[in-house]
This record gives structure tokens, sequence and C-alpha cells, in this order.
């Protein structure tokens, strides 16, 4: 039920119109006025339930298509707004049991009716088209079909847990419901949802046709529905769906343990149960602190857009032509999501060697696309021609943009910096993709310092979907609207920050960091503090992320937040043996864990700490109160010094760049959950128990004081 | 009609670095390089033309491919010519032409050949069963379409490099040459080995280098081709020798090393009108003068084309052979070039094939292909018209010269030439 839309305009007149065509077909076309999309609120249902009954009424309509008025959208979803509008458990049930009311009339209807579907149907769309007679798809890959509801917390609440499985069987219908993973029409053709495919040109012709075969008999569908091999292994079948979910979530999430409950017992009864069943999940779900966070998380990333860093109505300048200078991961990862979202790309790099290996890594990631069928051979092909490599700076004049991700240097930042701005056009946007280095300090000495930013990107580029963009006070609004404009056509949710060593996620990340080794220098047990991070929600172990990222990188990156923050950024002295022991992280398959086939904790590190080789029990509880409230306190500083912009920013550079629990809200709703009073009393213990670096930041100090969340909490029920 | 710049891919023996990529590939490579390095702006061109003598069944018109492959706007128009071994002469020909007719003031011509990638076809006989069986409607007519097919129908049949209105092959037409004209084996071995003498020094200087891209090849990219891979620095006249003469082994003096080899690759040109040149602020390599094309018999001296190309071409500049600072004649094979010179040297073929009393003129043989030529660099026919015209137009820059003349002969006794000014 969830629609991708959140703006609150109430829709001004009639969504239905229909029109009655001489062979006795009813087109019935949805198109919410004033909307981009189509989204099932309540008067969009109410007139739907008009509809039957006069549908009832006539008996000259021998059928209806159902088809929608929007370029290329079917229906996005039920209207969210409604939906954190409810206040009980009770209400939110009720809520669904109406709605699956007025759309199970659909199916009881006395004639036909016949979905035409092109574009995104989705959630309640998708639940719609159940109820239809029959469905027909456009083959345009927009046409994309899902129930999503799962991402938002809550699950199907019209019909859709019960539908689904009677429809394509248990286990499509649970891997669908689950992961909240939409599919393409041929995919939801061989899956069973839709039973035609037809070119988006001869959609109506289709259904029209369908209706009439349908209404004269002489089409008659087959619904084999659950099959007697799915009937015998119902145990297995739902038992292995709640291990794999656990084994994802934790445990964290209860709506799909929830979504496969409702399948479970709802197929196990009649269609009228199974709703009931389905609805009294629904209305749990919907008031559950999980579900109200990851809708503030989804509200946060509408938001954004809207308000996105720089002055409203300022241009941005479109980019035809992106050059990327290094052809690293990290260089070959943003050529990739560049040529993806369509743009040449000029790769440059030392030597044809190391281009080479850029452009591998690339076709790696479109290769890993066509065997998984998303991506055709052509396909990949016709990617990989718009990326170019070169050794020198030919082909940057008509960059729009170029993007450095080379070593992270200073000198060298800056030197790169000089080099390219000989060759580029004057309005050609400078971004360095450094994770810690000030932008403020690569751009002095720019020709053009104002169009110089940081555009930093999460490594694997490919997967990450947070793009912090970084601005100094030199840089112009157009060239930061350039940066997150393009950012957000790469698919990134993008923040903008303010300047300063290592912005907001690498800087809110270094205490947590230096806390998790300093835990191991105490005498903690490596898998003890990834664990203990794992179970509060991280999706890996800080110590296993300092392998992924790189040990001597991390290194780096804490040596410069150090120098600019002192003693409270320094990283246990024990690091330096680490480093100097040639532990580079999985890179050199030596770092926390040894990489030899099967991943596990290194205990010869143990030797290199002061606390040897025998290791202490620590309480998980306090492990992940130091390493926590460490990220916490300084996300706060990064509130209270301006680099972020808004406690929304906040939460969504967390959750999409270094993965804190998105069921948790991000920093800022989990500090607000807490009270900055509670957080502050932990700080002050912290801080007597471990040491200075605890002590609260003094925004959080004032909070507790006055008492006043750092999100306003309107906002969190009717944005 | 200014020549902006010229880039290629670096020649291979057909079979090896390029053995897994098409014409279409190498095509691609060359023109992407050429379009950013000469930052031109993709939208500014008008037309692209390309030649290709063998082309492939898959992508028929090579020069669209490459549009729609090469990062250039879709909405540009672009086909493939072939005249033979003079195909991106001829297209950078017609390029010129659109530019003067004011039908087009940015355009790209060159052309792409990979032997490695040639179409191998079923014998006639084999052909007509597969049609006949694709229309049958039962199994037994399938089936019947096959019956009357005999073992030797199943050979598969390969492009000849013959005449198909003689049935010689080109080998056989340039020993013909050699045999009629007393063209001497030690001169045709002379002339490869200054063709692997000067390409040598052509690479070592830079000279060669600068004009080709690196190709990384698909699918893994680890291995780079940045260099020509069929110059031989260290061949000598006594090894040239040493090699057995191939299309008469009795009485011949054409061999393997006196010709050129079947090669893999491409080569182009952008081209300008002047006027927009000098607005988008690039500075020509030189301009197009004039360009001419002529043919002979193929049923008497084959690869004689440039003999009367040449002095059209030269009275279409209103220049002399002897105003020429360099010269660039395509080398298919040394006998070719040594007859051609021979025809330009000779009154009796000035009264006989031109109408004048006059020959043509001597060929300075110290400003001909000195950077090396198509037997030691390799001939993919058609991508070499693109190869000389860049090579001829950097050479006259270096050598602050003012005119250049190249030649090239085509299957079908055709020939083409053109004058570069700059």
């Amino acid at each position: 039920m969830i629609g991708a839309d959140a703006k609150a305009v109430p829709a001004a007149g009639r969504a239905l119109t229909q029109e009655l065509g001489p062979d006795g077909v009813l087109v019935v076309t949805l198109d919410v006025p004033g909307e981009k999309v189509n989204t099932l609120g309540r008067p969009v249902m109410e007139e739907v339930d008009a509809l039957i009954s006069d549908i009832e009424a006539r008996p000259e309509v021998k059928g209806v298509v159902l088809r929608s008025g929007k370029p290329d959208n079917f229906i996005a979803g039920a209207d969210i707004k409604e939906f954190t509008g409810i206040r009980s458990a009770l209400e939110g049930e009720t809520l669904s049991r109406s709605a699956q009311g007025v759309i199970g009339r659909l199916e009881s209807s006395r004639v036909p009716v016949v979905a035409a579907i092109h574009g995104s149907c989705m959630g309640g769309g998708l639940e719609t088209v159940l109820c239809c007679r029959y469905r027909i798809a456009s083959d345009d890959p927009k046409t994309v079909l899902g129930v999503p509801e799962v991402n938002l917390g809550i699950i199907p609440g019209m019909g859709g847990t019960q539908r689904l499985p009677r429809l394509v069987g248990l286990a499509t219908a649970l891997d669908l419901i689950v992961t909240g993973r939409s599919v393409k029409a041929t995919r939801a053709l061989r899956a069973g949802i839709v039973d035609e495919v037809v070119p988006p040109a001869a959609l109506l012709t289709a259904a029209r046709r369908a209706v009439l075969d349908l209404a004269d008999g002489s089409r008659r569908p087959e619904r084999p529905g659950i099959s007697l091999r799915e009937r015998l292994i119902r145990p297995v079948i739902f038992s292995k769906a709640r291990s794999s979910v656990m084994a994802k979530t934790h445990g964290h999430y209860p709506a799909p343990l929830a979504a496969i409950d409702a399948v479970q017992r709802g197929t196990a009864t009649s269609l009228a149960e199974g709703l009931k069943i389905e609805a009294r999940h629904f209305g749990e779900l919907a008031v559950s602190d999980v579900s109200r966070n990851l809708v503030s998380v989804f509200f946060a990333t509408q938001d954004i857009k809207k308000d996105a860093g720089y002055p409203e109505g300022t241009r941005a300048r479109e980019v035809h032509k992106l050059a990327v200078l290094g052809a690293g991961l990290m260089g070959s990862g943003i050529a990739t999501v560049s040529v993806e979202a369509g743009v040449d790309v000029r790769l440059k790099d030392a030597s044809f060697e190391a281009l080479g290996r850029g452009l591998r890594h690339a076709r790696e990631v479109f290769e890993e696309r066509r065997r998984r069928g998303s991506l055709k051979p052509r396909e990949v092909e016709r990617r990989m021609q718009r990326l170019s490599a070169t050794v020198d700076y030919s082909g940057f004049r008509r960059a729009d943009l170029v993007i450095e991700a080379v070593f992270e240097d200073l000198d060298l930042k800056r030197r790169v910096l000089a080099e390219t701005e000989a060759v580029i056009a004057d309005d050609c946007v400078f971004a360095s993709n450094t994770s810690s280095l000030p932008i403020g300090d690569i751009a002095r000495g720019a020709r053009h310092a104002n169009r110089v930013l940081g555009m930093h990107f999460f490594s694997p580029v490919e997967k990450m979907p947070l793009l912090e963009v970084v601005v100094t006070p030199e840089t112009d609004a157009w060239a930061t609207a350039t940066a997150v404009v393009f950012g957000r056509r790469m698919g990134k949710h993008v923040i903008v920050v303010r300047d300063g060593p290592g912005f907001y996620t690498s800087r809110a990340l270094g205490p947590y960091m230096n806390e998790a080794a300093r835990l191991v220098e105490e005498g903690a047990a490596i898998e003890a503090v990834d664990h203990a991070m794992v179970d509060f929600g991280f999706p890996v172990g800080p110590l296993a992320l300092m392998d992924e990222v790189g040990i001597d990188v991390g290194a780096k990156v804490a040596k410069i937040l150090m120098h600019a923050f002192g003693e409270r950024m320094a990283p246990p002295a024990a690091m330096a043996a680490v480093v100097e022991d040639g532990r580079l992280g999985r890179k050199n398959k030596r770092g926390f864990y040894v990489y030899d086939g099967k991943k596990r904790p290194d205990e010869t590190i143990y030797a290199l700490l002061p606390s040897g080789t025998s290791r202490r029990t620590f309480d998980a509880r306090d492990i992940q109160d130091r390493l926590v409230f460490a990220f916490l306190n300084e996300a706060a500083r990064c509130l209270e010094e301006g680099i972020l912009r808004s406690p929304r920013d906040g939460d969504v550079g967390a959750i999409f760049g270094v993965g804190f629990p998105a069921f948790r809200g991000g920093p800022f709703r989990y500090l607000d959950k807490l009270g900055a009073r509670f957080a502050t009393e932990v700080l002050e213990r912290l801080a007597a128990h471990h040491g200075e670096r605890f002590r609260p930041a003094a925004i959080l100090v004032e909070h507790a004081r006055s008492g006043a969340p750092f999100h306003d909490q309107r906002a969190r029920s009717a944005p | 009609m200014a020549l902006i710049s010229g880039c290629r891919t670096p020649f291979a023996k057909a079979g090896t670095v390029y053995r897994d990529l098409t014409a279409v590939d190498l095509a691609r490579a060359c023109v992407r390089e050429l379009v950013e390095r000469s930052e031109a702006d993709p939208a500014w061109i008008d037309t692209v033309v390309m030649g290709q003598v063998i082309p492939s069944v898959a992508a028929p018109n090579l020069a669209r491919e490459v549009v729609l492959g090469t990062g250039l706007p879709a909405s540009i128009p672009a086909h493939t010519v072939n005249r033979a071994c003079a195909s991106a002469g001829e297209a950078i020909a017609e390029v010129v032409d659109e530019i003067r007719d004011g039908h087009a003031s940015v355009g790209i011509a060159g052309g792409a050949e990979s032997l490695s990638d040639i179409p191998i076809l079923h014998s006639r006989r084999m052909a007509k069963a597969l049609v006949e069986a694709s229309k049958a409607r039962t199994l037994g007519g399938k089936l019947r379409a096959f019956a009357r097919l005999r073992p030797k129908d199943l050979a598969p049949q390969t492009p000849a490099i013959a005449e198909p209105s003689t049935g010689l092959t080109m080998g056989q037409s340039a020993e013909k040459m050699a045999k009629e004209n007393g063209i001497s084996r030690e001169e045709q071995d002379w002339i490869a080995y200054l063709s692997h003498r000067n390409a040598a020094a052509a690479v070592d200087d830079g000279r060669l280098t600068a004009e080709m891209c690196t190709v990384l090849l698909p699918p893994r990219y680890e291995t780079a081709v940045s260099v020509d891979n069929l110059i031989r620095r260290d061949t000598t006249p006594e090894a040239l020798a040493a090699l057995p003469p191939v299309f008469d082994r009795k009485y011949g003096t054409v061999t393997a090393g006196n010709s050129s080899p079947l090669t893999d690759g491409a080569a182009a040109v952008l081209l300008m009108s002047e006027s927009r040149a000098k607005e988008e602020g690039l500075e020509p390599l030189a301009f197009v003068r004039s360009w001419a094309v002529a043919a002979v018999d193929p049923g008497g001296q084959l690869l004689m084309g440039p003999g009367l190309a040449i002095p059209k071409a030269l009275d279409r500049a209103g220049r002399k052979l002897a105003d020429m600072d360099l010269i660039e004649m395509h080398e298919a094979f040394a006998a070719q070039v040594a007859s051609n010179i021979q025809a330009l040297e000779s009154p009796q073929w000035a009264r006989e094939k031109l109408g004048r009393n006059e020959p043509v003129g001597k060929v300075d043989r110290e400003r001909l292909n000195v950077s090396g030529g198509s037997i030691a660099i390799g001939h993919p026919f058609g991508a070499t018209g693109a190869r000389i015209a860049t090579t001829l137009a950097n050479e006259l820059k270096r050598r602050q010269g003012r005119y250049g003349l190249l030649s090239i002969c085509a299957q079908g006794g055709m020939g083409f030439a053109m004058v570069l000014e700059r």
C-alpha cells in the first residue's frame, strides 16, 4: 500500500473517468488530478466503490478495462499520508479491512474486469489488479510490479498476502512480499502475475479483446494456484523463508516475519479468513516504532529532493560528459555508475594497465547483471561503449564535471587539480572524491575555487546509496547543484554538508571505529565487538568494516581527524602496531580477520596488543553503548558546528552511508527516542569510566536542558 | 576543406591481437579517440562516412554502427563506402565534397577492416538448400531440401582476394606487372626494406605512435595494443631476398616480404570547412585541394590505376608532380609501386594513356613513403586511405612542406589520388 509520492495535495476533482464503447466495453481511466502518480487515497477508493455499484446496475456494460491516465505510472500504491495518520492498531486494521472490502468487489463483479498495466504498479496497485479477472502488462521497461510494503515496516494490507500466493504459488509470492522487490513485465508473466505482455501501443486493444472473450466465455484463463508439490512441502517453505529473513535482519524487522505468518496462516484457511489475518498484522505493524522510523527515513529521502542544499531555482549544469581521474576501485566505480546513467565517461590514469583494471571492473558489474538476467549482452556493450580510457588529459576540455579519485594525499590532489584546471573549461565543476581531506585545503590556490567541491562516494560505489556533497564557503551554488543533480541521476541519496575534516560521515564514524579498536586493545575479542554491533543493527561490525575499507586507509583518516580535533579523536596507540604488522585488511587478506576461503577472526593479532593473547568477556550492551554513543555524540557535534544542515541529513547520511540501523530512524531520530537527557547521562557516565572523549557535545546538553527534540515531532506523522 | 586531425588503431596481422574483435569495434575505438583528442564537440558533426571492403553480414553499414556506439549523437547520418582498397580515400573525398557543396561543415571519414572476422559463406547449393528448408512446412520437406547435397557442397567459401572478372588473385596480378614491366626482385625487396626501415624510424621518434590510439582488448582489458605488430625493424635486403616467391614459384619475384600483409585495423580523420575550423579555433593540419579516381581494364595490368589518377588529381589542383614536397603511395605490392613510378616517368605512358607529350614527372624516392608504407605497417583494406592521409598531413606539417600527394591502387583496376596543401 505504498505510494512513492508523499506530496500532501488533496485530490480535487474526479480521479476516475469512463467511456463506454459500442462493443459494451467500459474503459475506466484512473488519473488522480494534480499528482504525478496515481495513489489510492480514501477519495479514490470511494470513487472505485461507487463505480462498481454503477457497473452492477448497467446491463449494457459487458466488461471493464481498468487503465491509468498517467504517462508512465499505473498505480504507485496507497496514500502514505493516510497511513501515517493511523493512531492505533485497531484503526489500522479497520483501514485495511475497508480497503480490502472495496477492491474485493472488483473480484466478485458481475462482469469481467481486465487490468491494462503500463508503468509502475506497486503495492496497493498490484493488490488492486490481483482482484481483476485478467491482467495485461505492457512490455515497456517502465512497467514494473511489486509489493514494497516491507520497506516501510508494514505488509500489503489490501489482500496482497492472500491473493498473490493463491495466484502464483507460495515460493514466488513469499519472495516478492518478503523482499519487497519488483519485477519487470516479462518476469511477471513467467511468474504468472500477469496473463499477457504486449507492446504499449497494443495494450488497450488487447485488453478490450480480453474483456469480450472473458465475457462470452471463449477465454478461460487457467489458475492452477498453489501446486500440490508446494502443498506437500509447506512447512519447509515457511521455515526456510523465516530463517532467511532472520539471517538478513537479525530479528530487527518484524514486517517480513508478519508477512510470512499472514501467508502461512492465510493460505491454510479461506480467503475471507486470510484477509482478516492480514488486516490484523497490518494494523499492528502500522503503529510500530520500526515502521514509524522507516517511514520517516522514506520521507527524509523525499524531502531532501526539495531542500537539496542550494537555493531553489539554481541552474545545475547538465552533465553530458564526465571525466574521472584515477581508475582504482572508487574511480572505476564512479565511472560504472555514470555510464549506467547514460553519461559519456573519460577515465584517466597513469597507465593502460590501471585503466584496463578499471574497465574490467565496470564490465564485471554489468556482466553480473547480465547473468542475473537484468541486462542483455547488447546492453552490456552499450554501457562499455560510453567509457573511454586515456593516460593524458585529452578529451577533458568538453567535460562538464571532473571527479578525481586519486590516492588520498593532499599534495597529489592539489597537483591533479592544477593540471586539470589547465585543460578544462571555466564552467566545468571539479569534484574531489576524498573521504577525509578538507575541500578547502585542496581548493587553496585553485584558479577557480568557486567550482571546486567534494563528492564523497562510498565503496562499492555501485551498491552504496549515499553521496555526500561537500561545499566550501567559496563553492558556487550552480556547482553544488550540478553535483547534487548528477548524484541523483546516479541513483544516490545526496546530502550536502559543509566542509571540514572528515565532513560528516567519516567524522562521525571516526570515534566509533576508534572505540572498536580500543575495545580490542583492552582485551575484547574481535567477534564479540562485531557481533554486538550487528546485534544493534549495523550490517557489518566495525572491525570487519575496517578490513573492508583498508586498515591503512582507516589509519590515515584517523590521523587527519586527530590532527583536526585533538585527543578526542586519537586512535588507540596499539593500532600503529597493527598497521606496522603489514595488515591492510581484506585487500591483502590480513586484517582483523583472515580470508583463506572462509573469513574468521585472526587471533594472531592479539599478540600485537598490550592486552596480549588472553581475551576478557565484555558485556554486549557496554560495547554497544561505547560505540553508539561515540557516534551519536560526534554526529551531534557535526550538527552543532553546522557541518550538517539538518538532523534529517544526519539521519540519511548515517543510514545510507555508514549503515546506521534504518529501523532506528538514524542517529537523530534515535537520540529523540532516547531523549537528549538520557543520552547526556550515558555519555557522562562513559566519560567518567573511559575518559574525556565521551564528554557530551554542547548541543546535546542544550537539548537535554530544554527538552526539545532534534526533529519536529509533528513532521513525523504529517510530513 | 580542412583536415583537422587523424587517428588510427595500431595495425595488426590478421588473426593476432584483434582476432576477437570486429571491424566495427576497431572503427569505434579509433573514431572515439579521434573525437576525444581533437576536443571537437560531437554535436558539430554532420556526417560520418567509413570505408569497408569485406563487410560483415551482421553490420553491413559499419559507419552507422560507429555513430551509434561511440557516444556520437544518434542524429548523425552515416554510410559506408566500398571503393576497394581506396575506400577510406573515397570516404574522405565524399566528406570533402559534402563540405564543399555546403551540405556539411564537419565530418568524419575513415575506414576499417578485420580480416580476422570475414564472413564465411556456405556454397551456393548449400545456401539454396537452407532457404528451401526454412520454407518447408513439414519435417519431411525440410529433410528433402538437403537430400540433393553432395559432400563438396558442405565446404565453406571464404572471400577470395581475386578479381571476379579475370579470376587472377592480387598477387598473380602483381606478378604479371613485375614481369611485363621488368621490375627486378632486387628493386622490389629494396622498396620493402625501405618501408620497414622508414616505419621503424617513424615509430622510434614517435611520429607514428602519435597517430595511434591504444586499444584495450575486451572482455578482460588486460592487453593494451599500442604498437603495430607487422613492422620488422631488423629486416635486411638479404633477409628479404631469401624469401621464396609465392605466386610463381619458378620464375616469380613477388614474395610475402615485398607484398602488403593481411591486416586488421581502423583509421579516421576529422574534416571541417575552413571557416568552421577558424570559428571553433581548431588549427588544421592541411587542406584537401583535389582528388581523383581513374580505372584501367583489369584484363591488362590490374594495379596501374594510380598512374592515371595521379596526373588527374595534380591537374585538378593545378600542380605538377615536382611541386610535391611529399608523396605517399600505397604499397599493395612493391612491384605495383615500381610499375606506377615507371609509368609516371614514362613518355610512352604519357602519350598512350594520358594523351600528352610530357611524362607526369619523376618521383623523388627521398620524398616517397618517408614514414613507411603498407608493406611494413600493414593494409586493412578499408582503412588505409585514412592512415595515409593522416601521416601525409602530419609529416607535411612537421617538415613545413606545402604540397603532398597520395595515391592508392584498388581492386578492379582503379586508382585514387589526392593532393593536400598546408
